[in-house]
This record gives structure tokens, sequence and C-alpha cells, in this order.
């Protein structure tokens, strides 16, 4: 790396801010998915609010830090995460009570493209807890819905147990401005909903192939398969954006820890248009 | 026949058919409803139907699953019956109408024959069902990968 390269790494952003824990939501009755809603510490002047896609790198003191997207922004300044508990650090987190000041700095990285051409229709396609990156679009485009066509939401999840934020799916499935669909992959003798991979959400359509914007985020293979279905109906490849996730160090381009090819998750995504990523789905074992 | 045709025209499925083939899918339909609870199809029996669901939702079971737990459930717009196309002919799973469900309904003993007799209709519906079976196997694939557990396939941090 060239000496004048290191130079420019702002030290701000490699320090993080107390934020305090103002409360816990657990979702999945095992507790493994759980939200905090944050708040700056007196004396910390937080930065521009995330925008919907960025993501914080929350740190806990003598433990850990990790990337962790912006599941929603409170009118108030306040920002919520959604983790699932899956090692040594989000393991550590799954405990922690309302009024723990942990670590925080950011926003990083790039935001879903919602500023696109008035009348566009959206579909969104979440898997498990890709959900939480894409609530606030789902906000966001609600707020604004008169910018939107039709507003498609569909989500898979592994069971019905394991679906999040219930109360909010309940509610948008109320509206008649917004068509949700929901799947699991594992059903219920109770459950009266569908039940196959999310995929097969997108086969049914119900949008605008020469005018649809799509934004998905799951696991890597379900992204794919989310394409692959929407190039299928007819979707052109650049109307598709994907959220990626690899391990991250600094989050601001310099340590090469989240590369993907010549691409910097942190600094050029998380949030890439899928051609760009195309390439990289392909690779196995990346 | 007309409201038959119109109905066929508006399907994804049948997108980009030759308006002829159309027709001769239309003359092998029929507009049916059922009941929520109707079996329209049980596992290992004969089968010579195919449907298109226009609305309502069927669950897909295996009676080898214990309970009635869908493995699948097919809704509006999609395509329910493959196992007409080779023999033996008979299902290899149950469906049932889970809501009150409207469909087309096909008579596929006919559609056979119309297919043996005109090879390019035959090989036109045989790629479009071949697409739908390799559509559906792609998902059961990545259903039972397990995708969303711990540690999961695909997660790339
Ligand atoms: C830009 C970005 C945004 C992210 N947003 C979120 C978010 O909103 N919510 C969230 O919960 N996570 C999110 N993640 C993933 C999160 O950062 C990781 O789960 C976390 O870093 C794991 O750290 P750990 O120390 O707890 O686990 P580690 O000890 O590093 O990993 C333990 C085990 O868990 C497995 N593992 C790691 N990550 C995952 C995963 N994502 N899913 C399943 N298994 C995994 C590993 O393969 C390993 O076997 C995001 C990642 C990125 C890059
Ligand atoms: S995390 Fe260091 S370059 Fe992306």
């Amino acid at each position: 790396m060239a000496p004048d390269a290191v130079a420019t790494l702002p030290d701000q952003a490699m320090a993080p801010e107390p934020w305090r824990i103002h409360s816990v939501r657990r979702d999945v009755a095992s507790n493994e998915v759980f939200s905090w809603t944050l708040y700056p510490e007196p004396g910390v002047e937080p930065g521009a609010a995330p925008a919907p896609g960025q993501f914080n790198m929350l740190y806990l003191f003598g433990v850990g830090e990790v990337p962790i997207s912006v599941s929603a922004i409170t009118d108030d300044g306040g920002i919520v995460h959604t983790i699932r508990a899956v090692g040594s650090v989000t393991r550590a987190m799954q405990d922690l009570e309302a009024g723990t000041v942990v670590g925080l700095r950011g926003p990083f990285g790039t935001a879903w493209p919602l500023e696109q051409p008035r009348g566009r229709d959206l579909v969104l396609v979440a898997g498990g807890i890709g959900l939480a990156p894409l609530r606030p679009v789902i906000h966001a485009a609600l707020q604004r819905r008169s910018e939107f066509g039709r507003v498609v939401v569909c989500y898979g999840a592994r069971s019905p147990g394991d679906m999040i934020f219930r109360d909010e799916l309940d509610a948008w499935a109320e509206r008649d401005d917004v068509d949700l669909r929901i799947t699991v992959d594992r059903g219920t003798a109770a459950w009266r909903g569908d039940v196959g991979v999310v995929t097969q959400l997108v086969d049914r359509g119900g949008f605008d192939r020469r005018n649809t914007l799509a934004l998905t985020c799951g696991p890597e293979v379900m992204m794919r398969f989310t394409a692959s279905a929407l190039e299928r109906r007819g979707l052109k490849p650049e109307d598709i954006y994907v959220s990626m996730e690899r391990n991250m160090r600094c989050a601001v381009g310099f340590c090469g820890h989240c590369q993907i090819g010549a691409h910097f998750v942190c600094r050029d995504g998380p949030v890439f248009p899928y051609p760009v990523m195309e390439p990289a789905f392909r690779v196995r074992e990346l | 026949m007309n409201e038959l045709l119109a109905i066929i025209e508006e399907q994804p499925f049948f997108e980009d058919m030759e308006p002829e083939h159309r027709r001769l899918l239309a003359a092998c339909a029929a507009k049916c409803s059922y009941t929520a609870g109707t079996r329209l199809m049980r596992d290992h029996e004969p089968t010579e139907t195919f449907w298109l669901i226009r609305e309502g939702q069927v669950a897909l079971e295996s009676p080898l699953r214990e309970g009635s737990v869908a493995f699948q459930t097919l809704g509006t717009g999609d395509i329910l019956g493959w196992s007409w196309l080779l023999p033996p002919y008979r299902a290899s799973y149950d469906a049932r109408a889970v809501t009150d469900i409207h469909t087309l309904r096909f008579d596929a003993g006919v559609l056979r024959e119309r297919m043996e007799a005109d090879p390019a209709f035959g090989y036109v519906l045989m790629k479009h069902f071949a697409a739908l079976i390799v559509q559906r196997l792609q998902a059961a694939r990545l259903q039972a990968l397990d995708i969303y557990s711990h540690g999961g396939p695909g997660h790339g941090a």
C-alpha cells in the first residue's frame, strides 16, 4: 500500500463512539435474533443518518467488532440494528440488556438505490435475517408510497417460528398498497401460508418486467436463485441489486479483508448491482 | 372458447407460444372451481389432468410424511400436475385445495394425443413443462439445503 494512502486513513473512522442500548426486542423463540435500538451517549456528535442498505461496525468492548446493517432509523436519531447470534461476537451480544453501552462507528458502505424514476415497481426479496437490511427500504417506500408503482415484498423464512418482525408483517399484509408474499421452507400443521423457497414467490410475477427495481438480501445462494427467477420474469440484470457479506476489519477500504475480486464490500458495497457480483456468485467457496 | 383462450393468453406459463398452439390448449381446457379441502390428486393414482391455478392455494403433500404437512404450496399462476406427461401417468404426491380455488383444468389425455399427432406442438409443450420441472427441482434442492440454518451454505461472512 502506498505510504500516502496510509496517511489518509482518518483516525475518526477507526474510533468507535459510545452508544447506549435503549431497548432490546427478541423476535424468535430461541432468542437467536434480537434488535437493539441505540442512541448516542451525551457528547457524541452522530454523523449523517445512515441510509437504508448501509451498515455500522458494532463493537462489544473486550470481545470484538462486527458489521451490522441498519434495520430501522427512528425519527429522533436512534438507530435499530437486528442481529442474529451466530458466532463469538454476536453470541456475546445476545445477552446484553437495555442500558448497556456498546461502541459504534459508521455509517459505512453503499445504500439501496431508492432515488429512481417515479412510478417504477419495487420488488424486495428477503431471505431469513435478510429482511432486516431491507426493512428500512419498506419503511421508506411506505412513507413515499406515491413515488412507486406496485410494491411487492417477498419474504422467505426457515419455518413459521423463525419469522422476524411478525407484527410489522401483519401490518403490511393488511395494506392494499403492498403485495406481501411470505413462504417458509418447512411448514407446520398449523401454518396456513405458503411453503417452498422464496424464488417461487418471484415466479408468480405481478410486476412490470420493463419497469421494476428489484432488491434482494439473504444467503448468497438464495440471492443467486432470486436473480435468476427475476431474469426469468424478464427483468434486466442491471435492475437487480444484491447486498453482500464478508468478514470485515477496517470497514473503510484499507485492510482488504472484505475483498471480492476487485471490489471492497465495505466501501464499494455492501449493496451492488447484480451484474457486478454475478461472477462472484459462480465462484465456488469464495 | 374465446374466454378460455383469453385466460391462457394472459398466463406467463403460456407466454411465447404460437397462437395456434394456444388454441389447441384452449380446446382441451375447462374452467373448474373446487372448494377448500378437495383432493385434486392422490399419490400413486392415475392422473390425466393438469391445472392452471387462477386463484387460491393448493398444498402438495406426501403420504410418506406424518400428518398433512405440505412440502410445497402452489398459488395463483402456478401449474399443478405433470405426471400425465410420462408413463405410468400416476401422481407422485397428494394435492389438496387449501382454500376455495378457481382453475383451468386441462384434459391431458386428449392433449397427449395432440402432442403425438403434431410433434411441433408436442415439442413446445414438452419444453414448457421441462422448464417448469427444472424450476421446481432447483427449488426443491434449495429447500433441502436448509439455507437459513446456522452456518448454512451461502453466507459470505
Ligand atoms: C455489510 C454487512 C452487513 C451485515 N448485516 C447483518 C445484520 O444486519 N444482521 C446480522 O445478524 N448479521 C449481519 N451481518 C453478518 C455479521 O456481520 C456476522 O454474522 C458477524 O460478523 C459474525 O461474527 P461473530 O463473531 O459473531 O461470528 P464468527 O465467530 O465470526 O463466526 C462463527 C460461525 O458463524 C458462521 N457465520 C458467520 N456469519 C454468518 C452468517 N451471517 N450467517 C450464518 N452463519 C454465519 C461462520 O461461518 C462461523 O462458522 C452483516 C455482514 C456484513 C458484511
Ligand atoms: S474491511 Fe478493510 S477493506 Fe473492507
